[in-house]
């Protein structure tokens, strides 16, 4: 038994990650933090107190039992440490990557409470690319059953969706309207956060769990839910469609042809790869001086990516002060170190026409911040006559999106005020066998909270379709994680009910 | 359960820049309505292009679109897509179906590649009991298309060429001017064509107040509401076409706003069709063997660059 560790025993210093030198990365779509190596990743783990309280359990939205993988990483079984993030985590070189973990498991562990919080996030990435590099994959022994179960969208949510239904048994297609599966994570965020690879990685994973992906299908349109459930022998449906349908500012000059969604930057960049057009066909607009409206992630994402396509200028602008921005600090950060200017407590008033249909610069007006508003965060307010003006030539919209209409045209399924889709607390919505999760319900968030609905919804599609948890033992090659569960939760192990829910 | 490999089985060519694809996809030839549009790729470096459905056959399981070969990615579709290939991807069919109304009396109106999609809301008026005036307009004879399958379905045909090489001489204006000349009673004009067309036709029917309905065709990536590419002015409201659309009333569109939003990627557009069109010169130059990206069709269709030269900027 180790000796148990305090918090001056520990290593003081969070293990730094390497990352690409701002200036050159600015310049390239390769990943810009590297990653851990073997060394860097054993001294962070040892920084886990493995406390007691165990707070970080709770704070992940799927409540991977962190110290136990963290335990196996000091012990340098990092297959054991796979199958404990598998459990409950189908993507964890996906989420290690993209997760805020600051306001999740890292906010809350206890280390963070004296010294910089253990760099779970980091140390889960490691993992799970250990697991793309040396081919791991943890397949259970999986008794199919007789349930068809459909799910649409091949966002985080559908997927996290359709793994845990394959896993029980069912024989899932998964839908997408897209040429390539993965939704968000595919044509939305770049590949200097997110590569490819390490989404197809993933989505082989799924394929071996039995699951089935149909591209080039727009469900609403080819076919309806009602149809799913009903002709096409559906027994459950999942809709995990996202949000879509980007907001406009609705200032002059934001039909300008200068103007776009970052919605439609980054997938034009990303998923169509405009930035290596003229090998691939789509185009994209190009911008000397590029202003991107907005201060979430998706924000910076444009941001980074207009740097890396060339533009000698880029632009943060955003109404609220920096305390306020959504996106994560770290990706606040990266973009500073790579150049972008920021101008927090700066709204857009129009967007100036060059008079051939171009954006010629922008019309801004500075803010100070009022009282609190119903989001809690202090309301900007325009400071009287202190409008000005700056050139650009592209300005990219990133102040979110509104709920995707297609669902609610096509279906009979119950929307909320807002047009998202209506659910109850298990995530069911108003057709019985239909269930919804992800930014479709929630409004835009993150991956990891889209998938936790998605494990959530199956967890309610299971006790709608009858399907108890019974123990999925592994074929565990390694030998190391004998006995563990893939994605099910613990209690129910072995066919017999611990808790009845 | 495969949805379709998106074969094609039957092509036409209707002039030296236009030419039908007839694809097997028998889950979309069920859904699919008149007005509505499928986005499809050549293969996996293509752009995602928008194509009204131009007719569907339930029995055959086809979806069938009209193209016009302006760009590279319609260019090379033109040389590559021969009966037995098949596209990279296709989808839908997206946007709201056309609403055929009760309206008694009505004028189809289709311009150039127009005429192609008009013709399953012709159909669909004619099935609903309607007296269908269809005008159709080219620029001159060598142009036209399915005459015979409109006059089968129509209660009248009215054929404009900027010529006069066929039917009466004139703009499509003149061809809506003249039926309304002979029916004070057209409840309902459908006009789909280039933008400059539509909006002409708009303006035609304007002032009698008679309802008209256009559809819209901008530049859009997805096609499902994400992106907000297609975005139109729609009686001064902002409207995505995918979603939204694409059949909007013609006389709240802004249609200069359209077409200057059509222009966003001219120059790109440009640098890629002259690159494609150099490529093909070289490989005709340097002979078999050389072509460029999995197009092992273009050494024996070479005679056609001329005539793709020709159609440059049409």
């Amino acid at each position: 038994m180790a000796k148990k560790k305090t918090i001056r025993s520990i290593p003081q210093e969070r293990t730094p990650m390497r990352e690409q030198a701002p200036q050159a990365r600015a310049k390239n779509f390769e990943e810009v933090a590297c990653g851990y190596g073997l060394e860097e990743a054993l001294r962070e783990s040892e920084r886990c107190l493995m406390c007691p309280d165990e707070p970080c359990i709770s704070g992940c939205p799927v409540g991977i039992n962190i110290p136990a993988f963290i335990l196996k990483i000091t012990e340098k079984n990092f297959r054991g440490a796979y199958d404990i993030l598998t459990d409950t985590n189908l993507l964890p070189s996906v989420c290690g990557r993209v997760c805020p973990q600051e306001n999740q498991c890292e906010g809350v562990c206890t280390v963070g409470e004296s010294l910089e919080a253990v760099a779970i996030g980091r140390l889960e990435r490691f993992v799970g690319d250990a697991a793309i590099r040396e081919g791991w994959t943890n397949i259970p022994y999986i008794e199919p059953n007789r349930f068809k179960v459909g799910i649409v969208g091949s966002g985080p949510a559908g997927m996290a969706c359709a793994a845990d239904m394959a896993k029980a048994g069912c024989d899932v297609t998964v839908y997408e309207a897209f040429h390539q599966a993965g939704g968000v994570l595919k044509y939305g965020i770049p590949d200097f956060r997110l590569p490819n690879e390490v989404i197809d990685a993933e989505i082989d994973n799924l394929k071996k769990l039995g699951v089935k992906f149909e591209c080039n299908t727009l469900v609403g349109r080819l076919f309806t839910i009602d149809q799913m459930i009903g002709e096409m022998g559906f027994h459950a449906v999942f809709v995990g469609v996202g949000a879509g349908y980007p907001t406009m500012l609705g200032i002059p000059g934001d039909s300008l042809n200068g103007v776009l969604s970052a919605n439609e930057l980054l997938t034009r960049c990303n998923l169509m790869r405009a930035k290596e057009f003229p090998d691939y066909d789509t185009p994209l607009p190009m911008g000397k001086r590029v202003a991107v409206v907005g201060a979430g992630n998706t924000a910076m994402d444009a941001t980074r990516v207009s740097l890396r396509l060339g533009a000698e200028k880029v632009y943060c602008i955003y109404r609220r002060s920096r305390t306020e921005a959504p996106a994560r600090a770290e990706e606040v950060h990266h973009a500073e170190q790579e150049g972008v200017e920021f101008h927090w407590l700066t709204n857009p008033a129009s967007i100036l026409d060059d008079g051939k249909g171009g954006v010629l610069g922008m019309r801004c007006v500075r803010m100070e911040l009022g009282e609190p508003d119903s989001s809690g965060r202090r309301r900007p307010v325009p400071i009287a006559g202190s409008e000005f003006d700056f050139a650009a030539d592209l300005v990219v919209y990133a102040i979110g999106t509104n709920a995707n209409p297609i669902m609610g045209q096509t279906s009979s399924l119950k929307l909320n005020k807002r047009g998202y889709i209506d659910v109850d607390e298990n995530l069911a919505a108003s057709v019985a066998g239909v269930f919804a999760g992800g930014d479709i319900v929630t409004g835009a968030a993150t991956v990891i909270e889209a998938m936790g609905a998605g494990r959530k919804a199956a967890r309610s599609m299971k006790a709608y379709l009858g399907i108890r948890d019974a123990g999925l033992p592994y074929l565990n090659r390694s030998g190391t994680g004998a006995g563990t569960l893939f994605g099910i939760d613990t209690r129910e192990r072995n066919f017999a009910r611990v808790r009845v829910a | 359960m495969k949805m379709s490999n998106f074969e094609i089985v039957a092509r036409e060519d209707f002039s030296d820049v236009t030419y039908l694809l007839e694809v097997r996809h028998p889950l979309m030839a069920k859904a699919a309505k008149p007005g509505q549009f499928v986005i499809v790729m050549l293969n996996e470096h293509s752009e995602r292009i928008p194509l009204t459905i131009a007719d569907f056959d339930r029995r055959k399981g086809t979806v069938t679109m009209v193209v016009q070969a302006v760009g590279k990615t319609t260019m090379q579709m033109q040389q590559e897509c021969l009966v037995g290939t098949a596209l990279f991807g296709m989808v839908g069919p997206m946007g709201h179906p056309s609403q055929t109304s009760r309206a008694k009396k009505v004028a189809c109106v289709g311009g150039g590649l127009g005429v192609a999609p008009i013709f399953p809301q012709a159909r669909g008026f004619k099935e609903s009991g309607a007296y269908v005036i269809a005008i159709l307009g080219f620029r001159n004879r060598d142009l036209v298309f399915w005459e015979d399958k409109f006059r089968a379905c129509c209660d009248e045909l009215i054929l404009c060429t900027n010529d006069g090489s066929a039917g009466i001489k004139g703009m499509i204006t003149d061809g809506i001017k003249l039926a309304l000349a002979r029916h004070s009673d057209i409840e309902e004009v459908v006009s789909i064509g280039p933008p400059v067309m539509m909006k002409a036709c708009a303006e035609a029917t304007r002032a009698a107040k008679i309802k008209t309905m256009v559809s819209v065709n901008p530049i859009m990536v997805d096609g499902t509401g994400m992106c907000g590419g297609c975005r139109v002015k729609v009686g001064g409201q902002v409207k995505f076409a995918c979603v939204d659309g694409p059949d909007f009333d013609g006389h709240q569109v802004d249609f200069d706003d359209l077409m200057s939003r059509l222009q966003r990627f001219t120059a790109a557009e440009r640098e890629a069709k002259d690159r494609w069109s150099e490529s093909c010169r070289m490989t005709k130059q340097i002979g078999p063997g050389v072509s460029p990206r999995g197009s092992p069709e273009i050494e024996s269709r070479s005679e056609l660059l001329d005539l793709l030269n020709d159609a440059k900027g049409g």
